[in-house]
């Protein structure tokens, strides 16, 4: 067989292409069970016996608290992923840069915990926080604090558990450009005669800025998202979007407050993703 | 060498200690608890003992969660691989419009919040007339676990080359079974680490199956939330121990399979 037999007899329209139908049993599972309740979500939120309403929103809105709780959800996950951010840049150089054996420990230290659920890790936290825990007695060794302190149920506490649990999302893909970043590129800018400053802002950090966006925009939006980890660290008095939902669908039973809360955080959390895309296209990194 | 980068050589070395020390601090903290005698979780353990891992046999409702949790994270992973890898062949081989947008849509329940999805689906269920929860149980944990092998295998299927699939059909083979005898042995390593984090995930999952519970069908996570809230001790701890193992065993297959490295692949 000649590779010319294969050309003459092609498919009239891309759309006849049989390959097409192999992705046709997914799609349509999709379509039923995960599209289709969120757009019927996302328009019962508009809707009222009488038709088209904005009503829930505008009254979600005017209420301060509900401000509060936005504010909440933000200022937690901009602290997560600032945390994240300025221990996981060093750590992915660092194991980009490792020998062998230093690798496998980081490596093992970064998937494991990928690996186990967040009721889990924020159990785990639940004991580390108590006035008793891994942090007090640290701090109190170290000589930061005079006396033992209860963190499990403060906003430090929170952001320190979550930070924690989403470290290997900030590391991963920052890693995963340093990696292929050429070290004798910085040696060069040296040999030129650039302070280790200047190749730092001009060779290093424009070369990891991908990463580093789409590592920011995972922990951020995780951190958005979140719901089992401050259900366990902070308790009822703090809430954010996803507690709240949560709640008055679980435990107030108020549909209509939960659904305008759950569309909120959808768009809050679509608009994080679509943003870093567009910007992770811009800086012409992989996403 | 200056000293400036000698400097930022300890810095950086400091902080990778640190974040390893850091990442593990919950998984040690939790096995030191489950294998410690204290009730009230003291650090370090006054004494070691077995008996929290004793109390397991007798904590009611634990094997009923975990016999929900690991069906349907084995069977929502099965359906996950045969529509996903389906659907992969027709994104990497097909030449029809709207691939990127099928293959994010497919993806995106990753990055959306796990809570928003369950309450939508929850609704969307009810409106469809399905009541019975372990379906939509099932029916939920397949949108959970097919992204995993969907991003894992179309990245494989990019590497494969498919001219093996024209020999096998040359020799006598017919389309389906060349895809049996072919493909499948070539994709199983992607397989098996797709499969092995989908079923994870499927394991770990709260936000979404919090909304398919009722007091016969509840999944280990949601259990063991209910346990922490009414009664925590350590027992929680030695649950938390095995699921900790579990996570280890499939480390280990993973790196024996595909290597850590590839494992850390984003």
């Amino acid at each position: 067989m000649t590779p010319a037999t294969a050309s003459p007899q092609r498919p009239p329209s891309p759309w006849r292409d049989p390959v097409a139908l192999l992705a046709v049993p997914a799609v349509i599972y999709f379509a039923v069970v995960y599209a289709y309740p969120l757009v019927w979500l996302l328009l019962k939120s508009f809707s009222s016996p009488t038709g088209f309403t904005v009503q829930p929103y505008i009254g979600f809105l005017s209420d301060p608290f509900n401000w509060r709780v936005i504010g909440n959800t933000l200022r937690v996950a901009a602290w997560v992923t600032l945390f994240c951010l300025i221990v996981g840049y060093p750590a992915a150089f660092a194991l980009a840069r490792a020998g062998a054996f230093v690798q496998i420990v980081m490596l093992v230290s970064i998937i494991l915990p990928l690996s186990i659920g967040a009721v889990v890790k924020a159990f785990a936290w639940q004991i580390v926080l108590r006035r008793d825990g891994v942090v007090s007695q640290l701090m109190v060794g170290l000589g930061l604090w005079d006396e033992p302190q209860r963190l499990l149920f403060t906003e430090t506490g929170l952001v320190l558990g979550a930070a924690n649990i989403f470290l290997p999302f900030m590391i991963l893909p920052i890693y995963s450009v340093v990696k292929l970043i050429d070290p004798r590129l910085s040696e060069a800018g040296a040999t030129l005669g650039a302070t280790p400053l200047y190749r730092f802002t001009h060779v290093t950090l424009p070369l990891t800025l991908p990463g580093v966006v789409s590592g920011i925009a995972f922990v951020f939006s995780m951190s958005v998202s979140m719901f089992v980890i401050p259900s366990l660290l902070v308790g009822d008095r703090f809430q954010t979007l996803s507690t709240l939902t949560g709640r008055s669908f679980l435990l107030m039973r108020n549909e209509q407050l939960g659904s305008t809360t759950a569309v909120v955080l959808l768009v809050l959390a679509v608009s994080i993703v679509v943003a870093s895309t567009w910007l992770g296209r811009r800086l012409g990194g992989r996403t | 060498m200056t000293a400036l980068e000698r400097l930022t050589r300890y810095v950086v070395w400091i902080v990778a200690a640190a974040t390893v020390v850091f990442l593990m601090t919950p998984l040690v903290v939790t096995l030191a608890v489950s294998f410690g005698s204290s009730t009230v979780f003291t650090l370090p353990p006054p004494d070691w003992s077995l008996r929290w891992y004793e109390r397991l046999a007798s904590t009611r409702g634990l094997l009923p969660a975990l016999t929900v949790s690991l069906q349907v994270a084995a069977i929502s992973t099965v359906i996950s691989m045969v529509l996903g890898t389906l659907c992969a062949i027709a994104l990497v081989r097909g030449r029809f419009p709207g691939r990127e947008a099928i293959s994010t849509f497919l993806v995106s329940p990753l990055m959306l919040p796990g809570l928003v999805i369950g309450i939508a689906m929850l609704q969307g269920f009810k409106s469809m007339g399905l009541r019975d929860v372990y379906a939509s149980l099932l029916i939920a944990h397949v949108v959970i676990t097919l992204p995993y092998i969907v991003r894992t295998v179309v990245g494989a299927l990019g590497l494969f080359d498919f001219s093996l699939i024209d020999a096998a059909r040359t020799l006598g083979c017919n389309y389906p079974a060349a895809l049996v005898r072919v493909l499948v042995p070539a994709l199983a390593p992607a397989f098996l680490t797709s499969g092995m984090f989908a079923f994870l995930a499927s394991m770990d999952n709260y936000p979404i199956s919090i909304f398919f519970t009722d007091a016969w069908t509840k999944t280990l996570p949601i259990q063991m939330l209910q346990y922490v809230e009414e009664r925590p001790d350590p027992t929680i701890a030695a649950i938390s121990a095995g699921l900790v193992l579990l996570a280890i065993v499939a480390l280990v297959i993973g790196d024996r399979l595909v290597g850590l490295r590839k494992l850390a692949d984003f």
